[in-house]
């Protein structure tokens, strides 16, 4: 499985977002906290860009949320896992954050691709240090 | 600022705009500052400012034979160009340059000698954006417009119809890319390109470039071309990640931008006789009259569906067609910025009758950033 190349774009961890990729290798959404505010924030830094403080935490998420808003991209990708038409997707997590993704295991149509609709959050293995958050509907 | 220090004294696009596979990048700006230093009754030994994005203003400046004393590479996307207005203000009316020189040029369609950009693995895109199939504008600019829609429950037909009555002013355009009439039946059966958004819905991909010429008022009177004055003007950013932008049915860097352009301007909005919104997509001009404060959130599809922007309605709103019509190299705003100067003049292919004041909003990025400059044919 390893020796086969990924068909997305591989994110590359900087030493601020390390955190976040190693709990998605564990299967974990790892999202950070201003614990001055106790808002939770993303993309991941080492500070609050609420108030610039220095004094955040990081937190295991629920890996649940809503789906937000989103496209369905007509044309392909160079090398790239799904066929078109697919889903470029935004999720609202329950903590208040919001990260792009795409959404699994639905067909993807306006009918079927339901705004506010729940979902929750699954991996998707690329490399042996890298696997990507992506999201499912919620199983009711 | 204050309002009218600063004047347009040459304006110019490409002598072509379209498909020009015969024309570079650069050439692309050159030819659009010789035209604008011919329009303004310059040489390039009277240009002591330089401007222009993407590129950086050195390389311009040189090619052109200028020696800058003062130059400005802002480069946030299409809207650079009106904050390179809003900062040519500040260094004329500081003294720091006579005569700015502000160029646009981009091979978009035929890629002549365009320079690479890219997103390493590494940048916030990179990581959280990139891997999700992303590709270019249609796919990303677009992801806010179905929250938009549900939140103020407005049906697609009244998005496309954006493009249906741009291109009502395009056909009065001899030098627009697509000038004949479209319904929205065609906008929404053309082919889908990312839903909700048809091909019809997105801006053109085309070759071309423009530049003005900017210098203070009190030179300005005695130079070839009625001035066109600088009266107000704004600027605003948010995010570089469409997927982070706070609030999905309004831009905060169109507010600030647009704010600030009617607070340095001190006009309302019943003063404005001429509307310019970037639309690089169908939905730019509805986020821009709510956020610009022309409509009431919620409110701006039905206001063009009432034709209040078509010909003849009481706010003409991008009267070339736009960048879903007249044309669009990749960053439209100094198209924008052309027509407005236009109408000022009295030019325009659409003029609008006795028009004094011109508003004129673009955006950069995805939302990422904003400029705002508002223009007069009247000195205050």
């Amino acid at each position: 499985m390893s020796d086969q190349k990924p068909r997305r774009p591989v994110p590359k961890p900087t030493p601020e977002t390390q955190h976040f990729w190693d709990g998605c290798k564990n299967g974990e959404l790892i999202l950070q906290r201003c614990k001055d505010t106790g808002k939770a924030y993303f993309p991941p830094r080492p500070f609050s860009p609420f108030t610039g403080s220095r004094n955040v935490e990081t937190f295991k998420a629920s890996g649940k949320g809503i789906l937000y808003s989103y496209v369905i991209n007509h044309r392909a990708p160079p090398n790239f896992i799904l066929e078109p038409p697919f889903a470029i997707a935004v999720v609202e997590l329950q903590e208040g954050p919001r990260m792009m993704t795409n959404i699994i295991d639905c067909e993807q149509t306006p009918e079927a691709l339901e705004l506010d609709m729940p979902v929750e959050i699954a991996f998707e293995h690329l490399t042996d240090d890298i696997s990507l958050p992506v999201f499912r509907p919620s199983q009711r | 600022m204050k309002p009218g220090s600063v004047a347009v004294v040459g304006a110019a696009e490409t002598t072509e705009m379209g498909k020009l596979p015969h024309v570079s990048n650069i050439m692309l700006h050159a030819d659009a500052a010789l035209n604008a230093m011919e329009d303004a009754g310059l040489k390039p030994s009277d240009i002591d400012g330089v401007a222009t994005a993407r590129e950086v203003p050195t390389e311009i400046a040189h090619y052109l034979g200028i020696e800058p004393r003062w130059v400005d590479g802002t480069s946030v996307g299409g809207c650079s160009f009106m904050v390179h207005v809003r900062h040519a203000v500040a260094a004329l009316e500081a003294g720091l340059a006579n005569n700015i020189l502000i160029t646009h040029g981009e091979s978009g369609r035929s890629q002549v000698g365009m320079t690479p950009r890219a997103i390493g693995p590494g940048m916030l895109e990179g990581q959280f954006q990139l891997p999700y199939g992303v590709m270019n504008p249609p796919t990303m600019f677009t992801i806010p417009v179905l929250r938009y829609l549900k939140t103020y429950n407005i049906p697609i037909e009244k998005l496309a119809n954006v493009a249906v009555v741009q291109r009502e002013y395009a056909a009065m355009h001899p030098r627009a890319y697509m000038r004949d009439p479209i319904t929205v039946d065609d906008v929404l059966n053309a082919r889908m390109i990312a839903y909700p958004f048809t091909l019809l819905m997105c801006c053109l991909v085309t070759d071309g470039g423009g530049a003005l010429i900017l210098s203070r008022a009190d030179r300005a009177k005695d130079m070839k071309q009625k001035p066109v004055y600088v009266m107000g003007v704004g600027e605003g950013a948010e995010t570089t990640m469409i997927s982070q932008m706070k609030d999905f049915t309004s831009s905060q860097a169109f507010r600030i931008s647009g704010a600030e352009a009617f607070r340095t301007s001190g006009i309302k909005h019943s003063d404005v006789d001429h509307l310019m919104i970037y639309d690089a997509f169908a939905h730019l001009p509805l986020y821009g009259l709510e956020d610009l404060g022309f409509c009431n959130r919620g409110e701006a599809a039905d206001f063009i569906w009432e034709r209040n922007t078509a010909p003849g309605g009481k706010l003409p709103l991008n009267t070339n067609g736009g960048g879903l019509s007249y044309m669009h190299s990749g960053m439209y705003g100094m198209y924008a910025l052309q027509e407005s100067v236009r109408q000022m003049r009295g030019v325009s292919p659409a003029q609008v009758d006795g028009a004094e004041i011109s508003f004129c909003h673009g955006v950069g990025g995805m939302f990422a950033a904003s400029g705002s400059v508002v223009f007069s044919n009247v000195a205050p």
